[in-house]
């Protein structure tokens, strides 16, 4: 199993370690030998773990699950409150209709999501992985699932090394069932997040989903059932790069998730009844419980290692074996790296969060936040592109006047057929010669041509900033664009 | 992939696909005999700065089966798609094709909303709002580039909001016009005019049908010169919307006003062309794009547009 010797310890990629802390042993470099440059995955059966950051856990599966699988089901007004529309390119998002053009929003929340993650993970490390990542979510999910039909860690062992019984085929087959089932449910709803989700639901029913819809709800449901079924813990070590960028958001007074050393070495096994303060042992029991229930198969007793994902199971696992010891808690507990090292009580952890790295995070993070959402509130439910008709720059009209064409998008980002006005500002005896006031349907956008006059002597010959004015007769909002106006010479 | 110049590219880009994916192969099958020195710590032995020591993380070996996956599916797209050199492919597949499908199947798509129009007569037709939001949209796309996005066209490209047609106004000819196109021709007539002279007299004439300002003088000289001109455009100078000659009496100057200009098409003469839209655009567009443009000239008895 788990290799568990003491010397055996593991460099922690990003912190620096004390010079004097590092024993570069003779003996290490006397049993050098040639691997393979490729390493075969040792699977990995996690035993269930009950506890305080066991419920967390649970309630953030409860919560992440209950958003992704219950939006697309939610009604607003006429429509799906949720839906993004990619072949008619309307984005909606409850009351909001938003374009393409709104792009801006996606990049907005895109920036607010990394600064958070920074931020969490300046605090309290890698607390996105080991609680709301969709890989923990999931593989949590399937773990369960693996257990009621398998059974805990160490029945899965046997179940695994025993040869093919009915038992097992019909354990197994469940499993697999329940796994399968869940997947599609899962691509299922994923993509009812693209396209209405009952129509895709009745569709489904009746196996009469188009080519594409078949193909992202079973590619988006392989992936469920091969990352949180089979990759689990690999996904984190080798394919996810939050994983390894986090540690660059670490320092030593980030939470991480510890083994007290001082107090826990020299460990070894004991009586229940030993008097503690008899024994020339610490407080680790060498139950390897710690090592069993960690869903990526390291020993946090070795430090600071890549793979963990702060999960905490450790933390329960061991709570409970120290609470049966009748030993205090928090042998394995979130503590940082000062504070391990210099003694430190809670209050002091704490006042550790306000520190510059972290201040500045946050001070980004709001700003941004905020910048969005004023940006959100104050957005004028249209657009207007305008654009100069390239055949003829200008032509001369009865009435001894120029006129320019233009052709003027207009963009309707609400859910009611709108009216607007047109009106042409910026030189003197400029008149709108078209239509001045248009409709647009719902959620749709026109293309209006637009022309200008200008009495002949009212401007130089040459290139005129003029500028378009559209204002909502419906609804408040007022839109302006430049434009050129073109005398010939 | 008929762009080659030479066979030979063909050839190099063949070599280099297949060569390039077989030596990824190889790469595996030799690093996967490499070895690497570990130590019982993980480590390779290797320390810098005193304590900075190189860990041995492997990859791990599934990793490898992705890299033989992208190269089986690498090989079997070369089977299916075209991509080693002039070699088109089992599924035959390009992007001219590919184009085709799809307007092929949005044209299919769109039909049942022309199909109620088809069977409409065009006048009624421009007194459909719907069809006329359709004939807008596609007015923008395949005409305004030439005629102006309010179709009053310019220099060269005829307005088409007015009364004046070169080759006929009525429906079906709108019809006629969109699906064949137009060629107008103005041959150089200054030697059947007379001398340079007679073309300056000729164009005051021309002036004069439409009141335009003019050289009353040059104008009664150059009316008996006339004649050459009236085989297209009419004793009168009304012109032959057969042949697409210009009615030269309605003060409509579509390739430029004034002396000068007539001047230059009577001595160079011009050829105009109005592309054919029939491989653009199927019969049921064709019927509503005509009705929408025979509507911008015939206003009252269209719907008025917003």
């Amino acid at each position: 199993m788990e290799n568990l010797k003491p010397s055996s310890r593991k460099v922690i990629p990003i912190v620096a370690v004390a010079a004097d802390a590092v024993q570069i042993s003779s003996s290490a470099s006397s049993d050098v030998k040639m691997g393979s440059i490729y390493q075969a995955q040792k699977k990995i059966y996690p035993r269930s773990v009950g506890g305080l950051f066991s419920k967390w856990r649970w309630a953030m599966v409860f919560i992440t699950q209950l958003v992704f699988y219950g939006l697309p089901w939610l009604e607003w007004g006429q429509r799906q409150a949720v839906l993004f529309d990619l072949e008619a390119r309307r984005f909606y998002i409850l009351g909001l209709v938003l374009y393409p053009q709104d792009f801006i929003y996606l990049a907005g929340i895109l920036v607010i999501s990394a600064l958070s993650l920074f931020l969490f993970t300046a605090v309290a490390g890698r607390q996105w992985c080991g609680y709301a990542c969709p890989q923990t979510v999931y593989t949590e999910i399937f773990l369960w699932l693996e257990k009621i039909t398998e059974g805990d860690r160490s029945a899965r062992l046997r179940l695994d090394a025993s040869p093919m019984s009915s038992n097992k085929f019909m354990r197994k087959a469940a499993k697999q069932f329940l796994w399968i089932a869940l997947s599609l449910w899962t691509g299922f709803t994923f993509v009812g997040y693209f396209m209405p989700i009952k129509e895709l639901g009745m569709n489904f029913i009746r196996f009469n989903m188009g080519p594409w819809e078949t193909f992202w709800v079973f590619f988006y449901g392989f992936a469920t059932y091969g990352n949180a079924g089979y990759m689990r813990e690999q996904v984190c070590k080798y394919m996810c790069p939050y994983a390894r960028f986090q540690s660059a958001m670490f320092d030593k007074d980030t939470l991480i998730v510890t083994y007290d050393a001082v107090r826990g070495e020299p460990r070894g096994s004991r009586s229940k009844k030993a008097d503690p303060a008899s024994l020339t042992l610490g407080s680790c029991i060498d139950c390897t419980l710690c090592v069993q229930v960690c869903p990526t198969g390291i020993d946090i007793r070795k430090g600071l290692q890549y793979e963990c994902i702060s999960c905490a199971a450790c933390i329960d696992a061991c709570d409970t074996v120290m609470d049966k010891m009748n030993y205090p808690r928090g042998l394995i507990r979130y503590s940082t790296q000062n504070a391990l090292a210099k003694g430190w009580a809670r209050p002091q952890i704490l006042s550790r969060i306000f520190r510059p790295r972290v201040l500045t995070y946050a001070v980004i993070l709001l700003l941004i936040t905020i910048s969005l959402f004023a940006s959100l509130a104050l957005r004028v439910p249209f657009k207007v592109d305008v654009i100069r008709d390239r055949a003829s720059l200008a032509r001369i009209v009865s009435g001894g006047k120029i006129e320019n064409v233009y052709r003027l998008q207009v963009m309707n980002a609400t859910e009611s057929a709108q009216d607007y006005r047109i009106t042409a500002t910026g030189l003197p005896g400029l008149i709108l010669a078209s239509e001045g006031t248009i409709s647009v349907k719902a959620t749709e956008s026109r293309w209006i041509p637009v022309t200008l006059q200008l009495p002949y002597d009212a401007a130089s010959a040459g290139s005129h900033e003029i500028h378009f004015e559209v204002e909502s007769l419906n609804a408040s909002g007022h839109v302006t664009e430049k434009s050129v106006f073109l005398v010939p010479r | 992939m008929s762009d080659f110049t030479s066979d030979f590219w063909s050839v190099y880009i063949t070599g280099i696909s297949l060569v390039g994916m077989f030596a990824c192969l190889l790469l595996l099958w030799f690093s996967g005999k490499a070895k690497a020195m570990t130590a019982n710590d993980n480590t390779t032995g290797h320390v810098w700065d005193g304590d900075l020591r190189e860990m041995n993380n492997p990859l791990p070996r599934w990793w490898v089966w992705l890299f033989i996956i992208t190269v089986v599916f690498g090989l079997a797209y070369l089977v299916m798609y075209p991509g080693l050199g002039s070699y088109a492919g089992k599924f035959g597949w390009s992007q001219v094709s590919q184009y085709e499908a799809e307007v092929a199947k949005g044209n299919k798509e769109v039909e049942p909303l022309y199909a109620k129009f088809n069977g409409m007569k065009p006048e009624d037709v421009a007194g459909d709002a719907q069809a006329m939001a359709i004939g807008e949209r596609l007015f923008m796309n395949n005409c305004s580039q030439c005629h102006g996005s309010d179709a009053h066209g310019s220099k060269g490209f005829p307005n088409l909001t007015d009364k004046d047609w070169l080759h006929g106004g009525t429906p079906d000819k709108i019809i006629e016009t969109i699906t064949k196109g137009r060629i107008g021709n103005m041959p150089p007539m200054a030697a059947a005019v007379g001398s340079s002279d007679d073309v300056r007299n000729v164009a005051n004439y021309v002036l004069s049908l439409s009141g335009s300002p003019h050289d009353s003088v040059k104008a009664s000289l150059g009316k008996s010169k006339f004649g050459a001109c009236a085989a297209c455009h009419g004793a009168d100078g009304k012109g032959n919307q057969a042949i697409g000659a210009p009615n030269l009496t309605d003060d409509i100057w579509l390739h430029g006003w004034g002396e000068n200009a007539i001047v230059a098409m009577i001595n160079n003469g011009k050829m105009n062309q109005m592309p054919a839209q029939e491989h653009k655009l199927t019969e049921s567009q064709i019927h509503v794009l005509a009705s929408y443009v025979w509507s911008l000239s015939n206003k009252s008895g269209a719907l008025a547009l917003k």
